[in-house]
């Protein structure tokens, strides 16, 4: 071929536009840096059906670094995150490997689906790095399958469980109750389901019915007459992404008035469902009204970085990068060992909320406070972000952090040694 | 009205929403060939447009203005694109297209964001409708109504009109249409035109009651394929048949109990037919696939 010898105009053009093709398609955005700075590897999903939370994830990170960098640093070195999409549990476990051999990441963090954080909390365990996770929420992780450099900021379905279970029973909508659940037919619904029906059976909720949902169903129409049918005094989510925005645009639309709540939910899920649309009381490990400075301060910053606020997946991973940094400092290491003997020792670590958080020892679980929130009337939504009011934090002031995690018998974690 | 008359009469309504969909993508793999794997982006269009032009000019106007957009951006990709793989072999249309879906999809991603927006539906289409036990949207069955309009519509279109009979000749032997001096150019063009157009036409109808994300076109593409093999690729009462059908299969799952297989359910159904017919229910032969 000539034109490779003398290009031709369009055929540079062509060139030109393929390769910016193939370099937005195909190149993961790592940048090449000096050795005197701290790297520390993101991995979480950005594509697929997780991908939009993995999107907020990214930003806060981003946001996270930056302010550290700005503050100096830590000791004096520079943050670097390696930020890659996971995409699902085989790759996920791939990057994991080669982010921490040949980068040398001194931890990784990150991670929305429950199975992926499971294949690289593996590879953290036996390459003795520390994994942090911050948006699986199986039990089966701080349970059977906890692993010794595996931690979670993001907190087990448990937690959500038991929180959003304390306003439901407040309002008297489970004892005695008829109960509808719709549950993701996938690892993550399935946990969430057996925790709930565990909280039901002791709480004297009668559970009429559980219909598993596959993932790729976008309709739920057939549900909605079957819920109709049933007359049930509460419907329970135990859906996971879209699948919520999808329920609650049709739910309204169906005309349903049974009470609604869910066990799992993301803000970004009801934004999406907009302020018509949403209804119900949902569990979150943070949103963006809690009213204490810290979070006023996080919120306004990300606001003003990206033109909206931080929804719940954001919190976490902005929350991880700073627990790592003031940890770093904390123990003037960054040795996987010596910064999990700080955690295992209950380091106290302020997360934006009213009281400061640790890692239980027994299951590296983050102990902090929760919050439910309920939909706000349509007339009273004064914008598309702030559609929903807070439950005071979950425990109470005077209760331990623990009472609403697992319990030893519930779930036992036996880290292998 | 007992729940498994209404869960088969829901599901026989369901398989409408892929009718649209399946209907663009079987026109234009009759005339052209073409197996158009972005069909799904260009719905996720027609939702996204809806979102933007709203605002300006309500629901309605998103209505009208958003497939018509969607149909000029298939008349650029019919020029630029499609119209060179007419003769070639349909796996490289294949590629073509596989490759567009990407392009559009992050497209959207990129101009956006990932995370879903949220659109309602406008007051004026809210409520239900109670035909005894049964409940129903009444935006649905509006719906229905637009859906079972297209259908006529392109059926007159195909049957009844010197276009329609062109297209037609130009689907069972183009060379012969050509050797009668009739340029099948503008016709190819049309058509893309008209199944894009389609599709966001599915994508505006859809925006008041589905999530709208990047990915959504890929969500509905897998199934719009599923109606139009079991229908047979290219066949109009096929692909009519085969999304009731799907519906159908879907709601008796549902009905039973077993919605955990309600999905699986519609993949079997195609596994038979093939396995059976593996023309699909109404396929005809076509010269030049044979």
């Amino acid at each position: 071929m000539t034109d490779l010898i003398r290009p031709s105009r369009r055929g540079l053009i062509k060139g030109a536009g393929a390769a910016t093709l193939a370099a937005g398609v195909g190149m993961p955005a790592i940048s090449r840096a000096q050795a005197d700075v701290i790297r520390i590897g993101h991995l979480t999903p950005r594509t697929g059906f997780l991908g939009p939370l993995g999107e907020y994830a990214v930003m806060a990170v981003d946001l996270a670094v930056e302010e550290i960098n700005a503050a100096g640093g830590v000791m004096g070195r520079k943050i670097e995150a390696l930020k890659e999409d996971s995409v699902n549990p085989q790759t996920a476990s791939t990057k994991a490997e080669r982010m921490i051999e040949r980068d040398k990441v001194m931890a990784i963090v990150g991670e929305i689906s429950s199975a992926s954080c499971l294949t690289i909390a593996q590879v953290a365990d036996r390459t003795k790095t520390l994994f942090i996770n911050t948006g699986g929420n199986s039990d089966a992780l701080r349970g059977k399958d906890c692993k010794k450099f595996m931690f979670h900021i993001e907190s087990q379905n448990s937690m959500y469980v038991k929180t959003a279970g304390r306003s439901l029973m407040q309002q008297g909508l489970i004892s005695g109750k008829k109960i509808y659940s719709l549950t993701a037919d996938y690892a993550f619904g399935h946990d969430l389901t057996s925790v709930a029906k565990r909280f039901m059976t002791a709480n004297k909720g009668e559970l009429v019915a559980d219909d598993l949902v596959p993932t790729d169903a976008t309709d739920f129409s057939a549900y909605l007459l079957k819920i109709r049918n049933a007359k049930p005094d509460l419907v329970i989510s135990n859906l996971a992404g879209n699948q919520i925005t999808n329920f609650l645009k049709q739910y309204s639309e169906f005309g349903l008035t049974f009470p609604v709540a869910g066990f799992g939910f993301d803000t970004a899920l009801a934004w999406a469902a907009g302020k018509d649309n949403f209804l119900g009381t949902w569990p979150v490990v943070w949103h963006h009204l809690i009213d204490t400075p810290k979070t006023k301060a996080f919120v306004a910053a990300f606001t003003k970085k990206y033109g909206k606020p931080p929804e719940n997946q954001a919190w976490g991973d902005y929350m991880m990068m700073k627990v790592l940094a003031q940890s770093i400092a904390e123990t003037k290491s960054t040795d996987s060992i010596k910064l999990m003997e700080h955690w295992e020792k209950g380091a106290k670590f302020d997360l934006l909320k009213t009281r400061e958080g640790y890692f239980r020892a027994s299951d590296h679980q983050m102990m902090h406070e929760m919050y439910t929130v309920t939909a706000m009337a349509p007339a009273q939504v004064k914008n598309q972000w702030d559609i929903f009011t807070s439950s005071a934090a979950v425990p109470g002031a005077n209760e331990s952090l623990e009472i609403i995690a697992t319990t030893p018998e519930e779930a036992s974690c036996k880290f292998p040694t | 009205m007992t729940l498994f008359l209404q869960q088969m009469l829901n599901g026989l309504l369901d398989g409408v929403y892929y009718l649209l969909i399946a209907l663009g993508l079987s026109l234009i793999f009759s005339l052209g060939g073409i197996v158009n794997l972005a069909h799904g982006a260009f719905y996720a269009l027609g939702a996204y447009l809806t979102i933007v032009i709203s605002p300006y000019l309500g629901f309605s106007g998103a209505f009208v203005a958003a497939p018509v957009a969607v149909a000029l951006l298939g008349v650029v990709i019919e020029r630029l694109m499609f119209r060179r793989f007419y003769r070639s072999d349909p796996i490289l249309s294949l590629l073509l297209t596989f490759g567009l879906a990407m392009v559009a999809e992050q497209a959207l991603r990129w101009y956006f964001g990932a995370p879903p927006l949220s659109y309602s539906m406008p007051r004026e289409l809210r409520g239900q409708i109670f035909i005894g036990d049964f409940v129903y949207s009444y935006y649905r069955t509006i719906l229905l109504v637009v859906a079972a309009a297209c259908v006529m519509a392109i059926w007159l279109l195909l049957n009844r009109t010197s276009f329609g009979r062109v297209v037609r000749a130009g689907v069972q032997n183009p060379d012969m249409v050509g050797a009668l001096g009739i340029s099948l150019q503008p016709y190819m063009t049309a058509v893309a035109a008209l199944g894009i157009g389609l599709a966001g036409l599915a994508g505006v109808l859809l925006a008041p009651i589905y999530a709208i994300h990047p990915a959504m076109g890929q969500e509905i593409i897998t199934p719009a394929f599923v109606v139009c093999v079991i229908g047979g690729l290219g066949s109009f009462w096929g692909v009519v048949a085969a999304a009731i059908l799907v519906g159908l299969v879907k709601g008796f799952m549902v009905a039973i109990d077993y919605s955990a297989g309600s999905i699986a359910a519609i993949y079997f159904l195609m596994f038979v037919v093939l396995l059976v017919r593996p023309r699909g229910l109404f396929g005809e032969r076509i010269q030049r696939f044979e």
